[in-house]
């Protein structure tokens, strides 16, 4: 049944973005697995797209997001070009981190996406210090960290969300409990309640189904325009699931058996948008299109990508540092 | 010229940056009373306790938060208390700081200056004394220095806040309250050693509070007629290769002398580079720590010195054993 406040141009937008970034993974899948074009780990996040969308609809942009290494949705919705993300992927020039980075290190500073990272938690803390900055420098945006469950149970969650509370900066913490750690069970792993440890630092702390865009992106345009408002950081716990496995050739056996299938069946949330968006009124036609607008443009970036070609091999020297750079000596 | 302490001459280069740049601030544990090393009194008089910040006991966050404001566009001061405890925040140095411009395509920087007071003082024993100099060098993207004097604590101080790179900034712990002349117009690059002594029978290579004990040895060398030159390269990484290249070929015998663990320390980095490219007289010759634990009773701390006794005596020793 639809909201009765229903907002149809708005759900159109979500759905745009979570195909978009689904588009984007499948064909980067695709492209490593049919074409061994993708030669590192990807790690997807299908699934997962309302997370990333629902949040970071509320930003503007200048404000920062710090990602894991599970970021194209975040670094997507936060307006990075898929051209650009895709050539990354293939680590060609071109790719927004000039192919040094990958999919794991993916970034857009022009769009104040301030990196994924290849190590569980480590971007708290430094998400925490891009609030810190700001408030140092007078600024008026915020900070988004994105990170998961798992990442809750290593040391910079507790010294990264201490350090926002004890200095009141102005960040929302997001934690997008995709219930597994790589291929582990989190709540296997975990004691307590990760809200718990949130509201235990003094943070206000809101739980949320993560894969109901709708009412996620509500919940957050409440939270992001208070933390505008007041400097104050807050905790965002938002439940989804992931359907693929922790990297794309990862068969998630681990998993029992017709999990993946059953909560894709009834948590996916572009499927859960989609039957709303129908509900409304909205075309089958209609919301296909999107879809297959998004896997054409997904194609276009790869056909772009595939073209690319390697980075010069003296780009390996650059961008290490200024003094005593590999392209003076690197012996 | 003003006379003033190591660690006043790094305050003096603190306080005249913060002033020139809003955007720089320091942040540590317990710097609003002026640091565990006073290194910072009188900071937060004068800047508030925004830019001279006090932190809670996390290291990681010290060092990861300090990161984030980089990138947002501040200058940070870190201060990590004692070197030892920076290992604590090896993953937010090393696999962040440390690759962030590199990882991002050029997207990002780091200006941050590192400081990590280290090294042996008083009976601090084996978590409170480490000289850990070597391996940072081991990591591109860091610079590295290691100040011996109050003069090259101000002007390296100065150069290490106007990097657009990270710095590690290994402050030695034993000779805060050493005084010298620092003249505030001098200025340092990286990567050029100071020669604290000319001479011409063998070159002693060193940085931190032993190129002050290569400098005194170097004394009683020459009252037995043994003209050293002392090299204090000041700077690990880059390190000034071409003055220790020069000082060989004219002296034809190297000597590396440090604080730290022999064992793949900086000073193999140095004989293997000079051994690879100047002949010399005498084999080289590197003298550090046995690889072995810094111990609280003086007499067992006392096994892994290196002293400016030890350090002629090994001089002595390649003059007078030449092989044919």
């Amino acid at each position: 049944m639809s909201l009765p406040n229903f907002d149809q141009k708005a759900g159109l937008d979500r759905l745009r973005m979570m195909e978009r970034i689904r588009a984007f993974e499948e064909t980067a899948c695709r492209a490593a697995i049919d074409e061994e074009l993708v030669l590192g780990a990807i790690h997807l996040s299908i699934g997962q797209e309302a997370v990333a969308t629902g949040i970071i609809e509320n930003l503007r942009r200048d404000d920062y997001i710090l990602s894991t290494h599970r970021g194209h949705g975040h670094t997507l919705a936060k307006g990075a070009q898929a051209d650009a993300m895709m050539k990354e992927l293939l680590g060609r020039e071109g790719g927004c981190c000039g192919g040094k980075g990958g999919s794991m290190h993916i970034a857009d500073f022009g769009v104040r996406m301030l990196g994924a990272n290849g190590v569980v938690g480590a971007n708290i803390t430094i998400a925490a210090g891009a609030a810190h900055g700001i408030k140092l420098l007078g600024g008026d945006q915020i900070v988004v960290c994105f990170f998961g469950d798992g990442a809750s149970n290593r040391g910079p969650f507790l010294e990264g969300v201490n350090w926002a509370g004890v200095f009141n900066l102005p960040i929302l913490f997001v934690c997008e409990d995709n219930q597994y750690s790589a291929s582990t069970l989190t709540s296997d792993m975990t004691s307590g309640s990760i809200a718990d440890r949130a509201r235990a630092l003094g943070l206000r702390t809101t739980e949320a189904d993560g894969n109901d865009v709708t009412t996620l992106a509500a919940t957050a345009a409440e939270i992001t325009a208070r933390i505008r408002e007041t400097g104050t950081p807050e905790f965002l716990m938002a439940k989804t699931y992931r359907i693929s496995g922790h990297t794309y050739f990862d068969p998630a056996t681990y998993r029992p058996e017709g999990e993946a299938e059953r909560m894709q069946a009834t948590t996916c949330p572009i499927a859960r948008l989609r039957e709303a968006l129908a509900e409304a009124g909205v075309s089958t036609d209609e919301l296909d299109g999107l879809a297959q607008e998004a896997r054409a443009e997904m194609d276009r970036a790869l056909d772009a990508a595939r073209e690319a070609p390697w980075p010069a091999d003296e780009t390996a020297f650059a961008d290490v540092q200024d003094i005593g750079s590999p392209l003076q000596e690197a012996f | 010229m003003p006379v003033m302490s190591y660690a006043n001459a790094a305050k003096l280069a603190v306080a005249e940056a913060m002033r020139d740049d809003p955007t720089v601030w320091c942040v540590g544990e317990d710097l609003g009373r002026g640091g565990v090393f006073k290194q910072y009194t009188g900071l937060v008089e004068e800047f508030g306790p925004q830019r001279i910040s006090d932190a809670p006991i996390s290291e990681a966050a010290i060092m990861g938060a300090a990161f984030g404001a980089a990138m947002a566009g501040t200058r940070p001061i870190v201060e990590m208390r004692f070197a030892d405890f920076a290992l604590c925040a090896t993953d937010e140095l090393v696999n962040q700081i440390a690759k962030a411009r590199f990882m991002f395509g050029g997207q990002s920087r780091a200006p941050m200056v590192i400081r990590k007071p280290m090294g042996m003082w008083r009976s601090s024993a084996a978590q409170h004394s480490q000289s850990l100099e070597s391996w940072y060098t081991h990591i591109p993207g860091l610079v590295v220095c290691c100040p011996a004097t109050p003069q090259d604590n101000y002007s390296m101080m100065k150069a290490a806040i106007a990097c657009d790179d990270p710095v590690v900034y290994l402050e030695h712990k034993n000779i805060w309250s050493h005084e010298g002349e620092v003249d505030t117009t001098k200025s340092v690059d990286f990567g050029k050693a100071a020669l604290r002594r000319s001479g011409r029978d063998v070159t002693l290579v060193s940085w931190s509070h032993t190129a002050n004990l290569c400098a005194e040895a170097a004394d009683t060398l020459a009252s037995q007629g043994i003209e050293a030159e002392v090299l204090d390269l000041r700077s690990l990484w880059p390190w000034d290769k071409a003055a220790v290249f020069d000082s060989v070929r004219k002296t034809g015998r190297l000597l590396v002398a440090h604080e730290a663990v022999s064992v793949a320390g900086f000073g193999a980095e140095v004989v293997a580079t000079v051994a690879q490219n100047i002949p010399m007289k005498t084999l080289p010759k590197r003298l550090g720590s046995p690889r072995g634990l810094i111990a609280y009773a003086p007499n067992l701390e006392d096994q892994m010195r290196v002293t400016a006794p030890m350090i002629a005596t090994a001089a002595q020793d390649m003059m007078e054993n030449e092989p044919a």
